[in-house]
């Protein structure tokens, strides 16, 4: 873990309506908004439910697991602070609950991913103050 | 009679090596294209009352009110403006907004313009979006911006359909095909499709020469009545249908990463508001910010069904002598590509539509369709213009 002064890649901008999310990380919780009127579950968190538009909604934990929409395997760094990591995954999770998420997939060897892959989360707590959910391959 | 928004003018400023000739500001730039396209037009700058902007420059700061701005630095005081800055695709809306307000009697000399001095500068990065609201879930992972989302939907596609990378290849070698013949493009000397799949892997499956140049660059439109074009001598362009459509802007929101469903929505309102078949479309300029933009965006217009996109371009179909022109100045990928592309499709499709093309000239240019798309496959807007 590195501190937070020292941890050099973007960190999130925490602001009220995504706080919960990030609050549920440090725990090693993955939470997301769940709506009460419909039913489903969506991420990144919203004010309103984006699929009927209901403020009922609830923070509920789901159960990290799900599977690889798509992937890109990033080459060249988004930056400099990434160099060091190049190749690396970065992927659209398709959760069970529903919601798709942007994440980093964590693996020995990137060139073994493919969609439908089945993955789990796994967090990384990269300072004190900040914990990120990434996905492991189930098949690793 | 009712009133007809025609377009009258168009213009853009010479580029050496992806570079503005004679350099300057971006302010400077945008004036000089202003000027070419007014004078294109045969229309003094003192006729322009509705002044329609969109761009990457000067925020924070005098970039903040973009027209406002503008119109000082040009010396005019327009009583309609538009910034809508939905991406790249923004001035084919801005076509649709100016028509719109020009028909309504609400302006009655409509300028258009855009410009970017991001290669003079060396401005561009691929990791520049400040983590905040919605970003805060998108730079985090380190997806280089925008070339990972626009990757993921290219794998997304190859998973759905079949789609191969040769195939994106296509596009990228019909289009230096068509730069090759086009004295500004940046990019001019041929390639194959090995060259493409033996290019640097930038964000897999996208390879270099599968994605758009950075380059500086200016462009400038200029609308009217027909009955204004009549008095100035000037030759109209007609503008038979338009539609817009955004979905979403975070690469984790978009519906369907195989489906461009902005362009689909897009493209619908404006065939159905000319009332024109696919059959009668002689010519497509559309946003070729990477190969697989192209790809998604011809089965979205409807010209081939969903996931045959990568059949639809082989055999280099869209390359000069090709069945299916496309993106004949050589596009975003070998012409010039300075942040938001869009206005540069529709000087080409005007050019095209009055045989003012030169060496790419494509024969009996009447309907021409402009595609733009702006953001991560965010938005989508289309025009469909003629001659007659
Ligand atoms: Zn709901």
């Amino acid at each position: 873990m590195s501190d937070t002064a020292t941890y050099e890649k973007p960190q999130p901008v925490i602001d009220p309506g995504t706080k919960p999310f990030w609050d549920a990380a440090r725990a090693h919780r993955l939470s997301m908004p769940k709506c009460r009127a419909c039913g489903q579950h969506h991420f990144y968190p919203r004010e309103l439910c984006p699929h009927c538009h209901s403020d009922d909604l609830e923070w509920t934990d789901v159960s990290g697991k799900g599977e690889v929409y798509s992937y890109t395997i990033a080459r060249k760094p988004a930056g400099p602070v990434f160099a060091a990591d190049v190749p690396y995954v970065i992927a659209m999770i398709a959760l069970d609950e529903g919601p798709r998420m942007l994440t980093n997939i964590v693996t020995k060897d990137v060139e073994q991913v493919r969609i439908g892959d089945r993955v789990t989360v796994r967090f990384d707590d990269v300072t004190p103050e900040l914990t990120l959910p990434k996905f492991t391959l189930d098949k690793d | 009679m009712a009133r007809e928004a025609v377009i009258v003018g168009v213009g853009d400023v010479p580029l050496k090596d992806g570079k503005v000739v004679g350099g300057g500001s971006v302010l400077q730039v945008q004036a000089r294209a202003a000027k070419a396209a007014l004078d294109n037009a045969g229309i003094p700058m003192r006729d322009v009352d509705g002044l329609l902007v969109a761009g990457l420059w000067g925020v924070p700061g005098p970039g903040q009110l973009p027209s406002v701005t503008l119109g000082e630095y040009l010396g005019i005081f327009p009583r309609f403006a538009d910034t809508t800055n939905i991406g790249g695709s923004a001035f084919e809306a801005h076509v649709a907004h100016a028509a719109m307000a020009i028909e309504k009697g609400y302006c009655d000399v409509a300028l258009i313009v855009y410009g970017s001095t991001q290669k003079s500068e060396r401005s561009r990065t691929l990791g520049g979006r400040p983590p905040v609201l919605t970003m805060q879930f998108e730079n985090v992972w380190g997806i280089p911006q925008p070339v990972g989302g626009y990757a993921m939907a290219a794998r997304r596609h190859m998973h759905e359909f079949g789609t191969t990378e040769e195939q994106l290849a296509e596009i990228a070698v019909a289009t230096r095909k068509w730069a090759s013949l086009n004295p500004d493009a940046t990019m001019r000397d041929p390639i194959s499709i090995d060259d493409v799949m033996a290019s640097t892997r930038i964000s897999d499956p996208l390879k270099l020469l599968d994605c758009c140049l950075v380059t500086d660059g200016a462009g400038a439109i200029v609308m009217t009545t027909a009955e204004n074009a009549k008095a100035h001598g000037s030759r109209p362009i007609h503008i038979r249908g338009y539609g817009e459509a955004h979905t979403h802007w975070s690469i984790g929101a978009m519906p369907d990463l195989a489906r461009l469903t902005a362009a689909e929505m897009a493209s619908k309102r404006a065939f159905d508001m000319a009332g024109v078949s696919h059959d009668a479309i002689d010519l497509v300029e559309c946003y070729d910010s990477f190969t697989i933009t192209v790809l998604m965006t011809l089965e979205a217009l409807g010209f081939c069904k969903p996931g045959e996109g990568g059949a639809f371009v082989s055999g280099q179909r869209t390359a000069p002598g090709g069945a299916f022109p496309l993106n004949t100045n050589g596009g975003g990928l070998s012409y010039c590509h300075p942040g938001m592309y869009g206005i540069f499709l529709l000087v080409e499709a005007v050019r095209q539509l009055r045989g003012e093309a030169g060496d790419r000239q494509v024969d009996n240019v009447q309907t021409a369709l402009v595609h733009g798309t702006g953001g991560t496959l965010s938005s989508g807007a289309t025009v469909i213009l003629a001659n007659n």
